[in-house]
């Protein structure tokens, strides 16, 4: 189980992956939005995306667990 | 017995270093012998080896636990401290020290590179007195080192632990590579911590290589093995020049590799959308080039040594994939250090800028990123090589200022058409102005007003305005780039510049 986190403060942009899907490693999960850029945030190991933790508009912190992957 | 029997003998000896079992188990955790390494490391093998038979009246101490000497590396002769790590553990005796110290002031005497292959557990507590604190003791090896700084390399390839004071010699080296797994360095092993104050912890989790590359930033280069980490540590010293009065030897010039994609079709539009810095630099460089360093921590700057047309260049270039390329306290620290080393060997610096700016928020602020910022300012602006910077994209706010931009005397600056060089982008300036506007109007004709007035932002901040005004010194088609910095490399080559005339500065550490 690998958790993947935001690795800093922003908003929730895009959710570009659902609960079920399986998932490569350097795939991108979410995309947040921080100083007015867009900011993918990819899985480190491949799997299935068994919870996402976050809905698009969430603010988050850096560190926070944005997806958890099986 | 002969006497030259005899002095075989002892030569033979001394030359298996400790006990067969410490072999053994330095072989299980994939560790080399001392010599094995040196072997490896010199093109050939060490050529002149210093206090050979320190402590040789004591047969358990052979070498007294470091090999110091002299070998060559790419032809060029560098001096050696390597710590035996089957003799005592690679601790520190009075001539263990002795020997360190020695070999600096040889590689001062010489001005040839300093080269420290750690793998010790410290100081020998029973010889304290002798060792620790006099005035050839082991501070000594850490003054050395200081002053050693920026007048010729000086590498650390930590292939076991570097404990306490002992972890000093990394700080104080341009590069520290670690094998993952053996390597570490801490003040204070997991067990002195859970007396000392109470923590629980691993020796991996708390000063573990993978910890040290990524998190604490002590550690430059992450490897899997002790090969890996010579090679490396080969193919580094060959953008060096020997000390700081040369310049680095040119290499035979390679074309760049070819790409299916150019340059022109790498870059988003968007201005606010990742692409990926590195597919840019493989662009411009001679192929196979690139030497990073620090890749693991602060991803979101790249930095590395690289050779345009066969020459030397080391590259700081903000990566819009990582945190959108924007600027962190441990980025600018990264790069306050890279430009140091490049500087002070007079490698030419190029500044790759896709840059929203430094991070704003509590968390930042509170871990002093004005501080941090402020050290890469000072690094870029102090740096005298040849120096150009290219505005890729964006260069928001400091920003720009701090990847050279045209206040800090870069040769030159150049832009590509998709530039745009600004306070800060038209999304916040428009907010930033309009805010109160904008909440008084209707809904519905708020996004026609955004966008008018970020036209007319964009209109105002466009790139051939900036070269009009002669801000920017010239607009670069992005796939002639690379000729253009190969000729403008070659011009700057004269340069010979002082900064200022001072004792030093006093700019945040």
């Amino acid at each position: 189980m690998t958790e993947v986190k935001a690795n800093m403060a922003g908003n929730v942009w895009k959710i570009v992956v659902s609960e079920g899907d399986s998932v490569e490693a350097d795939q991108d999960i979410v995309i947040l939005e921080s100083m007015k850029m867009e900011i993918p945030i990819a899985t480190e190991e491949a799997g299935t995306v068994k919870e996402l933790k976050v809905a698009e508009g969430d603010f988050v912190n850096e560190g926070d667990v944005l997806a958890v992957i099986e | 017995m002969s006497y030259v029997d005899e002095l075989r003998n002892k030569i033979e000896e001394i030359e298996k270093g400790g006990h067969d079992k410490y072999h053994q188990k330095n072989e299980e955790k994939g560790k080399l012998f001392v010599r094995k390494r040196l072997e490896l490391l010199f093109d050939e093998d060490i050529d002149i080896e210093d206090a050979f038979f320190a402590n040789c009246v004591d047969p358990s101490l052979p070498s007294d636990g470091v090999v110091t000497g002299i070998g060559k590396i790419n032809g060029q002769n560098v001096a050696v401290m390597a710590n035996d790590s089957t003799v005592k553990a690679g601790s520190w005796g009075k001539r263990t020290v002795e020997k360190i110290i020695r070999i600096q002031e040889t590689a001062e005497n010489l001005e040839i590179p300093m080269l420290y292959l750690v793998d010790s557990a410290g100081a020998r507590i029973t010889d304290q007195i002798e060792m620790f604190p006099g005035r050839r003791g082991a501070g000594r090896i850490f003054h050395n080192q200081i002053k050693l700084s920026g007048r010729v390399p000086q590498v650390c390839l930590l292939f076991g632990p570097s404990a306490a004071g002992g972890a000093y010699i990394p700080a104080f080296c341009d590069i520290v590579v670690m094998v993952d797994g053996n390597a570490s360095m801490y003040l204070g092993s997991p067990r002195m911590a859970e007396k000392v104050i109470g923590e629980k912890v691993s020796l991996e989790e708390m000063g573990g290589a993978n910890m040290h590359c990524s998190v604490s930033g002590c550690g430059d280069v992450l490897v899997k093995t002790e090969e890996e980490a010579i090679d490396y540590a080969r193919n580094y010293l060959a953008y060096f020049p020997a000390n700081f009065r040369l310049k680095p030897n040119s290499v035979e010039p390679k074309e760049v590799k070819s790409f299916e994609k150019s340059i022109t079709d790498l870059i988003p539009e968007n201005q606010n959308a990742p692409f990926n810095m590195y597919d840019f630099i493989n662009r411009i460089i001679d192929e196979d080039s690139f030497c990073e360093i620090k890749k693991k921590f602060a991803p979101e700057l790249i930095t590395g040594l690289a050779r345009i047309n066969g020459k030397s260049v080391g590259i700081i270039a903000n990566q819009p994939r990582m945190k959108g390329g924007v600027l962190f306290p441990d980025s600018a620290d990264k790069a306050a250090k890279f430009i140091q080393l490049c500087d002070a060997f007079n490698i030419s610096l190029l500044f790759l800028m896709d840059v929203p700016g430094f991070m704003i928020g509590t968390k930042v602020e509170r871990a002093g990123i004005i501080r941090h910022g402020a050290k890469m300012l000072a690094s870029m602006s102090e740096a005298t090589v040849p120096k150009i910077s290219v505005v890729v994209r964006k260069a928001y706010g400091a920003g720009l200022y701090a990847m050279a931009g045209p206040a800090f005397e870069p040769d030159c600056c150049l832009a590509l058409p998709t530039a745009q060089i600004a306070v800060m982008g038209p999304e916040a300036a428009v907010n930033a102005v309009y805010a109160n506007k904008i909440a008084a109007l209707p809904e519905e004709e708020r996004p026609q007003f955004i966008k008018e007035k970020q036209d007319e932002y964009k209109n105002d901040i466009d790139i051939y305005r900036l070269a009009s005004e002669m801000i920017i010194d010239a607009v670069v088609e992005p796939d002639k780039l690379r000729d253009e910095l190969v000729s403008r490399y070659e011009v700057y080559e004269s340069k010979n510049n002082t900064f200022t005339e001072r004792k030093h500065g006093v700019y945040p550490v």
